[in-house]
């Protein structure tokens, strides 16, 4: 429309609109989604038919051997992973908090130590913090003694990689808050670090909860990786768990059971935050 | 006027090389309201800004209530609680309701316990007619009521003087009256008041004296009639003009020595 040409036809002389040749818009859209459709009705019709659905039910879905997992993959296996996300999370929370007040500290040090914390456990397999504070660690200081044994150690590795992620997400949220925020706290007397305690902080934490929440998840996941630090029955989570009862009973059944435990948790806490998000918003709005 | 509230003595401030104040001199008295007029980029939010320092000045001296606010060794946080500040947006704290918006900086900075912070805080929001307010949250609020629950949490914290940046600048023009009687009412109950603002009929009515700034320095100080109604300088009286009568402007070349393009601090 900002053709001078086209701008300069008289509008007066309205004209019947071009009919294109052949199929019309309408026609063309309701082709496209019958093609879809069509496509998908395929594909599942080839799976049921072409899938061996005994062999299948055999694989993974034996009620006996699903029976024999109660209790103990929900009092013992979900709760060693609840309690290695969680104490990961505190880790990485108080950690991240540290790390990007750094990376926003006036002091250049604190900056670039920050910066290099980021850059290293952002770029490092999870998988590899895990061996290094499993393995490397004991044997390059002898004599110290991880507090916690197994869950200390756990705590640890998922904290560090954790907070590398969530300083920068902490970062993004306080710098999201509006200067004027700040003004305001210190116009009123506060100090800096009392406004950014009392005023900035709490404001970022509503910014930034979805985004929090979706490392909880990822740390959920993560906890998965405790089985390389060799953990004793008692410290078993659901993954570790899982693959031990499928080997000995050469039945796929436990990692179905074990996976469904994971959604257990996983879509319920992605509600939860959808809903909060939703009423953050109607009051910051 | 014993001994001014407000002092500023050669004051220069640089954004840069962008030198938005040139030299200024101010002195406000107890009980004064000094309104602050000029086109935009002329530096008097930034003027006003210094006066708490939440600009820090390149060079120069702010005093309010007889100490120093340019010495680095001056508790700055224990002056500003002297000082209540008003802000063009309000500023209100949105995680907070009304009342906790009142509350939380009496309690965090002057260490009041929670009875009498809600009990001053319950007088404030009286006086800016927004009692029936308390439990609500400013995205409730209209522009015109967060801009009175924001002098009402300045007031809460027994500020000697009150500065104002242009605080109805960001309002439906509907709104503007409601917080300038607000602000009137402060004026005729004594406060100290500094204000930049485009209101010239606040100015005219409210003030006790009319400060014009143009390109970083002050150009005129009187008395409203004098600066307002009888302006001495051309600058000001082609001010006045444009802003009276807007329509009326005509276009003009822009000369290289105006700060022109704005202040990035009042936008």
């Amino acid at each position: 429309m900002s053709d001078p040409a086209k701008a300069e036809s008289d509008p007066a002389k309205t004209e019947p609109a071009p009919r294109r040749k052949g199929l019309t818009r309408r026609q063309k859209r309701g082709l496209s989604q019958g093609i879809q459709y069509a496509l998908f009705v395929a594909a599942v019709i080839a799976f049921a038919v072409s899938a061996d659905w005994g062999r299948l039910k055999n694989q993974f879905a034996q009620a006996d051997i699903a029976e024999q997992m109660f209790p103990d993959v929900i009092t013992l296996a979900l709760k060693n992973t609840v309690l290695y996300t969680l104490s990961g999370f505190v880790v990485g929370l108080v950690l991240g908090m540290v790390i990007a007040l750094m990376r926003l500290s006036s002091v250049g040090p604190y900056r670039w130590f920050a910066g290099v914390y980021i850059e290293i456990f952002r770029g490092l397999p999870a998988l590899l913090i895990f061996i290094f504070i499993g393995v490397a660690v004991p044997l390059a200081f002898p004599g110290t003694e991880i507090v916690g044994g197994t869950y200390g150690k756990v705590a640890l590795a998922l904290g560090l990689v954790a907070a590398a992620y969530m300083a920068e997400t902490i970062r993004a949220g306080i710098q999201a808050v509006p200067k004027g925020q700040m003004e305001a706290a210190r116009s009123l007397g506060f100090s800096p670090a009392r406004a950014m305690i009392s005023i900035i902080i709490p404001q970022a934490f509503r910014i930034i909860l979805p985004p929090l929440t979706n490392e909880l998840v990822l740390l959920f996941k993560d906890s998965s990786l405790v089985l390389f630090l060799g953990v004793t029955l008692e410290e078993r989570e659901l993954s570790k768990y899982g693959r031990d009862l499928a080997s000995t009973t050469a039945n796929s059944t436990p990692i179905l059971v074990a996976g469904l435990c994971y959604l257990l948790v996983t879509i319920p806490l992605g509600f939860v935050v959808r809903r909060m998000e939703a009423k953050a918003q109607e009051a910051v709005k | 006027m014993s001994r001014p509230e407000i002092q500023v003595k050669g004051l220069h401030k640089s954004f840069g090389d962008n030198e938005v104040l040139k030299g200024i001199d101010l002195e406000i008295g107890q009980g004064e309201v000094v309104c602050v007029i000029g086109p935009s980029g002329s530096g008097k939010s930034t003027l006003l800004r210094c006066v708490n320092l939440l600009e820090e000045p390149t060079k120069g001296q702010v005093f309010v209530g007889g100490t120093e606010l340019t010495d680095p060794d001056v508790d700055i946080d224990a002056v500003r609680r002297r000082i209540g500040m008003v802000f063009q947006q309000f500023n209100l704290f949105p995680h907070l309701t009304v009342t906790e918006n009142l509350t939380l900086p009496q309690r965090r900075v002057l260490g009041r316990d929670k009875a009498e912070a809600a009990k001053v805080a319950a007088e404030n929001l009286e006086r800016v007619g927004l009692a029936e307010k308390a439990g609500a949250y400013p995205s409730s609020l209209s522009g015109g009521q967060q801009q009175r629950v924001a002098i009402a949490r300045a007031l809460s914290m027994g500020p000697a003087v009150m500065l104002f940046d242009e605080p109805t600048s960001a309002l439906d023009p509907e709104l503007v009256g409601d917080v300038l009687a607000v602000m009137r009412r402060l004026a005729n109950e004594g406060m100290t008041m500094m204000v930049v603002t485009h209101e010239m009929t606040f100015a005219r009515e409210v003030a006790d004296r009319v400060v014009f700034m143009d390109g970083g320095v002050v150009v005129e100080d009187g008395t409203p009639a004098e600066v307002i109604g009888n302006p001495r300088h051309e600058r000001t009286r082609h001010f006045l003009s444009r802003l009276l009568d807007p329509a009326m402007a005509e276009v003009e070349e822009e000369t290289s020595d105006q700060v022109g393009g704005g202040d990035p601090k009042t936008d």
